[in-house]
């Protein structure tokens, strides 16, 4: 069985599956006796007891692993432990109807559930699982009956749940986790985050994947392709453990690779930088060898809460990546979200289209005071070290030119306050609407570097949503179309001495890198992990085979023709995936 | 009993995080503390009723207090919910 969800995090692993059921809680419902009632409230009062102890438990423990904002869920959840709408009230219940504990509870619970199901806020609406949570907790410790918990993890396996809250992944022992699947889930959710920080593969949104799934049952996780293959067949799993043999050798020889240049047989240089999610991130970048951020999303900072980030939480990020670096670039993105994500902040309407929409730069510019907010952000911190940053989404010169107008202001209010920071920071545009690719050109002569964003040019370019299954035969990186423009770009940006760098999917994917190279890319930026196996393709030729390749495929007139010829070029690794 | 009706002038409302720091107010007093809009009550020490009433910026809410420190009371919760910003 194989099923396919969101890649949240990048390997491979193979291990039996453990499978954390959401378990039904049948709750009793029997008629107390007068005499018994005040027993029967004081069972109640100590299940709540026992639920606080548990939770200030796990609140310390998220509190000293994870730190950070993930302590404040705890809070909520005490501070509804302690509310009087269910304490109080079942309580009341108890008395009134002479019910057993259990039952008052849960049918408040209910109550309070459906109140907040009517809701039209997202926030609100998470708050509700919150309080789902917290019952389910009063319910266990009444009922007596023990949790099912990550703490019963007793050999390596893949982990597959629902989805993973932070009060489960606390409680497991991480030595013991070889992997994340989950029902639900995105690029956002706690799961993604908690493997990325644990380096450790994850595949989220796969639907269903608890009801299919046993434990015990062999898994293959691609947290690459974001595929889940469960019982799969004898040749596959062949297959994979093979990947997985050949990954474990390259990474025992990263110690060694990892200071070897990223250059060709004849000495042209190319730079591989990392992308990062999340501030923990800047950690794994040297262990692959990455010579600094080409890519630092800084989405983390606005998801999943209720306000904005304080300029000095991003600072203080930016500055730690900035410093730990130095004198290796930190290139920053500026917000890259939409109206749509911040419906909860700001009231906006749902949209229609919101990749067409109102998003990333178009957002920022209509919202200065966020803008600005990140900017100063990111200028103190260049005073740390080699900050760049780039705006995303630039669809004419126009945006571009008020960007930096908006930037202008911030660096003279900087000044008038004698805060240090970098003067010339360099200011990058990412390319990646075909309006941009068309006048890059133009908005050349106005930046200090491109950073091609494949991804969504490719979305863009081939008017194709990159979601739907059935046109994903348009979604192709080796469409003619997509590759022409990329030359397009690349020689826009060096006719006018730009260096013109490449971040999307395809910086990281080996079959790209010859004809990336051979076109005259300066910088790839990709998922850290990817970093060894560029290298040494890139080590394997000479710059002039590079160009004859990036010639014949620029001279194909179809994907097929383009894919074909890209699958050959894998020879250089097998020094990689030698046993050490 | 004091009765007071209030514009809510706090950027993002009563939600979530400015609630629960309003709960740690109201807990303070000795005081009962309700809120009411269109004729919903919440009782104003629990987050989870105050949370349902949905309060944005702008809405507003009756105030009701009744306890040997309604003054002061209606004095703090007034402060909180008319300040403008978070």
């Amino acid at each position: 069985m194989r099923m396919r969800g969101i890649p949240a995090s990048p390997g491979i692993a193979i291990g039996e599956a453990f499978v954390l059921k959401s378990e039904n809680l049948i709750i009793p419902k029997y008629k107390i006796p007068q005499k018994r009632i005040a027993n029967e409230i004081k069972r109640f009062v100590d299940a709540l007891a026992l639920t606080r102890e548990e939770l200030s438990k796990i609140q310390d423990k998220v509190e000293k692993e994870i730190g950070e904002s993930y302590p404040e869920i705890f809070s909520a959840h005490l501070l509804i432990l302690d509310d009087p709408a269910l304490t109080e009230s079942t309580i009341k219940n108890i008395e009134n109807t002479q019910i057993n504990a259990e039952y008052a509870f849960s049918k408040v619970l209910d109550k309070i559930a459906e109140t907040f199901s009517h809701i039209e806020d997202n926030y609100l609406k998470e708050r509700a699982q919150d309080i789902k949570d917290v019952g389910r907790r009063v319910l266990r410790n009444l009922i007596g009956r023990k949790e099912e918990t990550l703490a019963n993890l007793k050999d390596k396996a893949i982990v597959i749940a629902h989805d993973l809250a932070p009060s489960q992944t606390a409680q497991m022992d991480k030595r013991k986790v070889l992997g994340f699947a989950t029902d639900i889930g995105g690029r956002t959710s706690h799961t993604t985050i908690m493997a990325r920080s644990l380096t450790i593969p994850a595949v989220v949104g796969l639907g269903d994947i608890t009801q299919i799934a046993e434990t015990g049952d062999t898994i293959i996780l691609d947290g690459n392709r974001g595929l889940a293959l469960i019982n799969p067949q004898k040749s596959t799993l062949e297959r994979y453990t093979k990947k997985r043999r050949q990954r474990m050798y390259l990474e025992r020889k990263l110690d060694k690779l990892k200071n070897l240049p990223a250059q060709t047989t004849d000495g042209h240089r190319a730079r591989l930088l990392g992308n990062i999610e999340l501030p923990k991130e800047v950690e794994i970048l040297d262990k692959y060898g990455a010579e600094g951020i080409g890519l630092y999303r800084t989405e983390f900072f606005f998801l999943n809460r209720r306000e904005l980030p304080s300029e000095e939480e991003q600072f203080q990020a930016y500055k730690y990546a900035a410093e730990k670096l130095y004198p290796q670039p930190v290139v920053i993105r500026t917000l890259d979200l939409g109206g749509d994500k911040f419906a909860s902040h700001l009231e906006t309407p749902k949209e229609i289209n919101p990749f067409l929409g109102w998003r990333a730069i178009r957002f920022c510019l209509a919202k200065p005071d966020i803008f600005k907010t990140q900017l100063r952000a990111i200028l103190r911190a260049s005073a740390y070290g080699n900050v760049c940053l780039m705006y995303p989404l630039i669809s004419m010169l126009q945006e571009l030119r008020e960007a930096n107008k908006i930037l202008n202001e911030v660096k003279k209010e900087l000044k008038e306050k004698n805060i240090p920071f970098q003067l010339d920071i360099e200011v990058g545009a990412m390319i990646e609407t075909p309006s941009a690719a068309v006048t890059a050109d133009l908005i050349a002569e106005e930046v200090d570097f491109f950073s091609i964003g494949t991804n969504d040019l490719i979305q863009y370019l081939m008017a194709v949503d990159r979601i739907n299954e059935k046109i994903a035969y348009l979604y192709q990186p080796t469409s003619p179309a997509v590759l022409r423009l990329l030359k397009h770009i690349v020689d826009c940006g060096h006719s006018k001495g730009i260096r013109v760098a490449l971040c999307g999917e395809i910086a990281g994917d080996i079959h790209f890198t010859l004809f990336l190279l051979g076109l005259g890319v300066d910088e790839l930026s990709m998922g850290p992990l990817a970093i060894p196996e560029v290298k040494q393709i890139i080590r394997s030729v000479s710059i002039e085979e590079a160009r004859k390749i990036t010639e014949k495929v620029l001279s194909f007139d179809s994907t097929e023709k383009v894919t074909n010829y890209l699958k050959k070029v894998k020879e250089p690794l097998k020094l990689l995936y030698k046993k050490p | 009993m004091i009765e007071k009706r209030l514009q809510i002038k706090n950027k993002w409302g009563l939600h979530a995080r400015p609630a629960a720091k309003f709960i740690k107010l109201t807990s303070q007093f000795k005081s009962q503390v309700y809120l009411e809009k269109e004729g919903e009550r919440a009782n104003g020490k629990s987050i989870l009723e105050i949370l349902s009433l949905a309060l944005e910026c702008g809405s507003w809410v009756k105030v009701k207090v009744d306890g040997e420190d309604e003054e002061e009371a209606i004095r703090i919760i007034q402060d909180f919910l008319c300040k403008e910003g978070t």
